[in-house]
């Protein structure tokens, strides 16, 4: 039942980001352009998604403890420091995001919608993926 | 106007996915973390990620063999490979992603996403007008 969920949780998400543009790379590099041919649209996407998630994801951090419907507890991440780490990621994160307009997600709906070129994103990701793994367990 | 629409729509679906995904699975779906997860052989299976990833991909299988999406990739070969190292890389040094830090992160109000979410926007802004303006590869 939850496998089906996910599932089904994973085709919503990805019929989100078709119909809002999100997949398409050159819609997101236009958002990002904010110097040039600025298309602003993708900033409701953001706005619509935390629109919906804002009181449902309150309601969960206010409760002393969290239940799913399964009743099961909710895991929320418990890290409050700022760090170096943070910051640094979201950078770098921000820049491959500004070479290709391609995030984590849309990168494997564009492989759903024929889009192999995008498995030079995919496969890469995963070796910075696990590079990130060796050298954090090698600290 | 259409576009913002749709958007916003598209924007709303995401939200419901997020909060099905706490609400069922009771964890945040950072779509970083669950291809992490993917990763390990001790974890693929007993984590809804790979069902969750598994339907990040069908879905589009079939809504594209009805109706194909406007899609343009516009780096070559080369820079996505180094655009994912990147993405892969920086989203687990910085534990998260869009959906991760920008949409379940900003609904916690929590100040770590808010500032990965700030960092990672002016990271694109400013790489896109160098990779646009300056540099003019497209």
């Amino acid at each position: 039942m939850k496998s089906l969920l996910a599932f089904i949780l994973g085709g919503v998400f990805a019929l989100g980001l078709m119909i809002s543009g999100m997949s398409n790379p050159k819609k997101v590099l236009d958002f990002l352009d904010i110097f040039g041919q600025w298309d602003a649209s993708l900033a409701f996407v953001m706005m619509g998604a935390i629109a919906v998630a804002f009181v449902p994801f309150q309601y969960a951090i206010r409760a002393t403890a969290p239940k799913t419907i399964f009743n099961d507890p909710i895991l929320l991440p418990t890290q409050q420091i700022l760090d170096s780490r943070l910051i640094m990621g979201s950078l770098m994160f921000g820049v491959g995001w500004g070479i290709a307009g391609i995030c984590p997600a849309p990168s494997l709906t564009l492989i759903g919608l024929g889009h192999y070129e995008a498995f030079y994103f995919i496969g890469a990701m995963l070796l910075g993926m696990v590079l990130h793994r060796k050298l954090s367990r090698g600290a | 106007m259409h576009d913002f629409i749709l958007a916003l729509m598209g924007g709303a679906l995401l939200g419901i996915a997020t909060v099905g995904y706490l609400y069922v699975h009771g964890r945040i779906a950072g779509i970083s973390g669950l291809v992490e997860q993917f990763l390990s052989p001790k974890t693929v299976w007993n984590t809804p990620a790979f069902w969750f990833i598994a339907g990040l991909i069908t879905v589009p299988f079939i809504y594209g063999s009805i109706l194909q999406p406007k899609i343009e990739i516009q780096a070559s070969a080369l820079m996505m490979v180094i655009a994912g190292l990147l993405v892969g890389f920086g989203t687990r040094l910085g534990s998260g992603c869009t959906s991760g830090h920008g949409i379940c992160g900003v609904s916690r109000l929590s100040k770590r996403s808010l500032v990965a979410t700030l960092s990672f926007m002016l990271a694109g802004f400013i790489t896109v007008y160098l990779i646009r303006h300056i540099i003019g590869a497209f």
